[in-house]
């Protein structure tokens, strides 16, 4: 594979998929202290919500420590290069979180549906687009419907307002075929000014290899985390990342050693449990399992006494997508009952 | 035998003709008119094969028969855009408006919970509130009318196929709708609702979570006893309404799952969430009905 002289935008996940690793209790010093670090090794995006995105704080989706206002008004005064976008998953957010975000000095919302859903996106597209902010929209779970599908949907985006569309692979499902089908498709039939992004999860180790994939196939804006602090086997581990676009030639713009410094440092000390393929996790990329189901599913797996990889599993089989954290403790509920053990 | 109030439906779609099926089968509610926009739309076909006088030039066009077909109630299953104007006419004739619009220039109406207050006091425009509303607020309140409730939310997952686009291009609506109607008639301190669409084929039923946070410790027996009871209420209008699991206690976190599934009129099953819709409406107007058989209240006079 040569990407050599290619340029991409990186954009680091740790503080907002990282919430799903850290129940969202991320303290806000961690928070400062992470994002100045990645500011200082020359990271020019950074997402910073509660893992749900604008407004996720919820039972469903758990309360975080601070609320989205405090932790975006901690992080952006304290940024010297760096820009920060939010997240906002209509049917969760509002148009009025997005308006909040942007008073507080948001750069890039990404407007995140379902794969299948993105019709419900203009409301907040329309308007992100309008207050001129760079948007994206955000097509999740898109290992469930073809390149095809995926691209109407990108363009209903697009249509919208949109000047940048991802294909997330939310499941850690995708191989690096599905991923160049993908974005193959998506750069070479959108617009040239809209560009291509892909957010890889690491639930069968392939987050270095899809997004190297995605960005042989024309993606000009790679998600990843640093030490690969994100839900499942979390993101793409963007120091590991840095290191392979540096010897691939590919321009990024950031320090290795320092981001190397920053998941060591700072990161790592905060991880409530190691971010790795264990079981679940693995479970999540074979099955296709919505990544922030893992904590959800091992907690169920302690309350009802089913096996986490059982009820995953089962998730995938139903068709469930992002957002449907309700589902589990329901699952768990009646497949306890089923084995006689409520 | 009761004497039937004679009603037009306002938004010959999907809800509309659900409506009219239903309301076919009403013992209170008689369908007399369905009025539509455009001539050649498949609603108004339906309608008029059923027997169903129709007009096809809005509710202007309906105005003139109103009392000479002495119309009591309307329907609107429009959208919030022409609601307020719909409901300000009709209103001006003595026509009750049922608001099945997210428009909610009326006081919310969740059956099983405020329906009768409304009637009684002769409320003359009513909102549904929405789908997800309407299956999930009278859990709220079979905790709230328990022991007092801090927060109440609301996740309803409903099939893509059931989601049109109305809904779609507006969505915040419903979150902000809903979640104003779990405090204001679930008597949640604060609400809050969230809407997740499914595209699963075969499509999936109608699901909602309800969760609960009381101030104190939940009485669980009590809190048990109450959400079946009003599982049983609203299983007389909507008899797929099942509470799947729960409630389930969880420190000061009550929570309910229920399912969803429609009569089968004609929507398919998995449309809980439109036939719930219909169901609460026409529920609404025979509750006006019944009401005005009992003598509790008297209808606007008409010369």
């Amino acid at each position: 594979m040569n990407l050599n002289g290619k340029k991409v935008t990186l954009h680091d996940m740790s503080l907002r998929d990282g919430m799903h690793a850290k129940r969202h209790q991320i303290s806000l010093d961690e928070m400062v202290n992470i994002a100045t670090g990645l500011d200082e090794a020359g990271m020019p995006l950074i997402e910073v919500t509660h893992g749900d995105g604008l407004g996720g704080t919820s039972v469903n989706y758990g309360f975080p420590a601070h609320s989205d206002e405090e932790y975006l008004g901690a992080v952006i005064p304290k940024m010297k290069n760096a820009r920060v976008s939010a997240l906002l998953l209509p049917g969760i957010g509002t148009v009025d979180h997005l308006k909040m975000a942007k008073d507080l000095g948001v750069s890039t919302i990404r407007v995140a549906t379902h794969c299948t859903e993105a019709d419900v996106s203009e409301q907040h597209i329309g308007m992100a687009a309008r207050m001129e902010m760079d948007t994206v929209g955000f097509l999740m779970m898109a290992h469930m419907v073809s390149p095809e599908k995926i691209l109407e949907q990108a363009r209903l985006m697009v249509s919208y307002g949109a000047n940048c569309i991802y294909a997330t692979d939310s499941a850690g499902y995708m191989l690096p075929d599905d991923v160049t089908a993908r974005i193959g498709l998506l750069r070479a039939e959108l617009p040239a000014n809209v560009e291509v992004g892909f957010h890889g999860h690491h639930n069968l180790g392939m987050g270095i290899a899809n997004s190297l994939a995605a960005i042989e196939a024309g993606a000009s804006r790679v998600d990843g985390s640093v030490a690969g602090l994100g839900a499942g086997a979390g993101n793409t581990p963007l120091e590991v990342f840095c290191a392979v676009l540096d010897r691939m030639g590919v321009e990024t713009g950031i320090d290795l050693y320092k981001i190397m410094d920053v998941a060591e440092d700072r990161v790592f000390p905060i991880m409530d449990q190691p971010i790795r393929v264990d079981r679940d996790a693995l479970t999540l990329g074979y099955a296709g399992v919505y990544s922030s189901f893992l904590l959800f599913a091992q907690r169920a797996e302690k309350k009802y006494g089913i096996q986490a990889r059982d009820i995953l599993v089962e998730l995938g089989r139903r068709g469930t997508v992002g957002g449907q954290e309700d589902m589990i403790e329901d699952l768990a509920l009646t497949m306890a009952r089923e084995k006689g053990l409520l | 035998m009761s004497k039937k109030l004679k009603a037009a439906i306002i938004g010959p779609g999907n809800i509309g003709t659900d409506l009219l099926m239903k309301m076919q089968r009403s013992e209170w509610i008689e369908p007399v008119w369905m009025v539509g926009i455009d001539p050649e739309s498949e609603g108004l076909k339906r309608a008029a094969e059923m027997g169903i006088k129709t007009c096809a030039t809005g509710v202007d066009g309906l105005l003139e028969h109103v009392i000479a077909d002495d119309i009591r109630v309307a329907f609107d299953a429009t959208s919030a855009y022409v609601h307020a104007e719909n409901s300000r006419k009709l209103n001006e004739l003595g026509v009750i408006m049922i608001d099945l619009t997210p428009a909610a220039i009326g006081p919310y109406c969740v059956p099983p919970v405020n329906l009768e207050a409304h009637a009684k006091n002769l409320e003359m425009n009513v909102n549904m509130v929405t789908c997800g509303g309407q299956a999930t607020i009278p859990m709220v309140a079979a905790v709230s009318r328990v022991q007092p409730v801090e927060y109440g939310e609301i996740i309803a997952t409903v099939s893509s196929r059931s989601v049109g686009p109305g809904t779609r291009q507006n969505i915040d609506e419903f979150t902000r709708t809903t979640a104003g109607a779990v405090e204001k008639v679930g008597g949640a301190r604060k609400g809050k609702a969230i809407i997740v669409i499914n595209p699963a084929e075969p499509p999936l039923i109608m699901r909602d979570t309800i969760h609960c946070l009381t101030e104190s410790e939940p009485d669980q027996a009590a809190i048990t006893e109450s959400v079946h009871a009003m599982v049983k209420e609203v299983q007389k209008y909507v008899p797929g309404y099942r509470l799947v699991n729960g409630p389930v206690f969880d420190g000061n976190r009550v929570t309910c799952f229920m399912e969803v599934e429609g009569l089968g009129d004609f929507l398919p099953k998995y449309a809980g969430n439109l036939d719930i819709m219909t169901a609460a409406g026409l529920r609404t107007a025979e509750m006006f009905a019944e009401e005005v058989s009992n003598g509790t209240i008297t209808l606007p006079e008409r010369g």
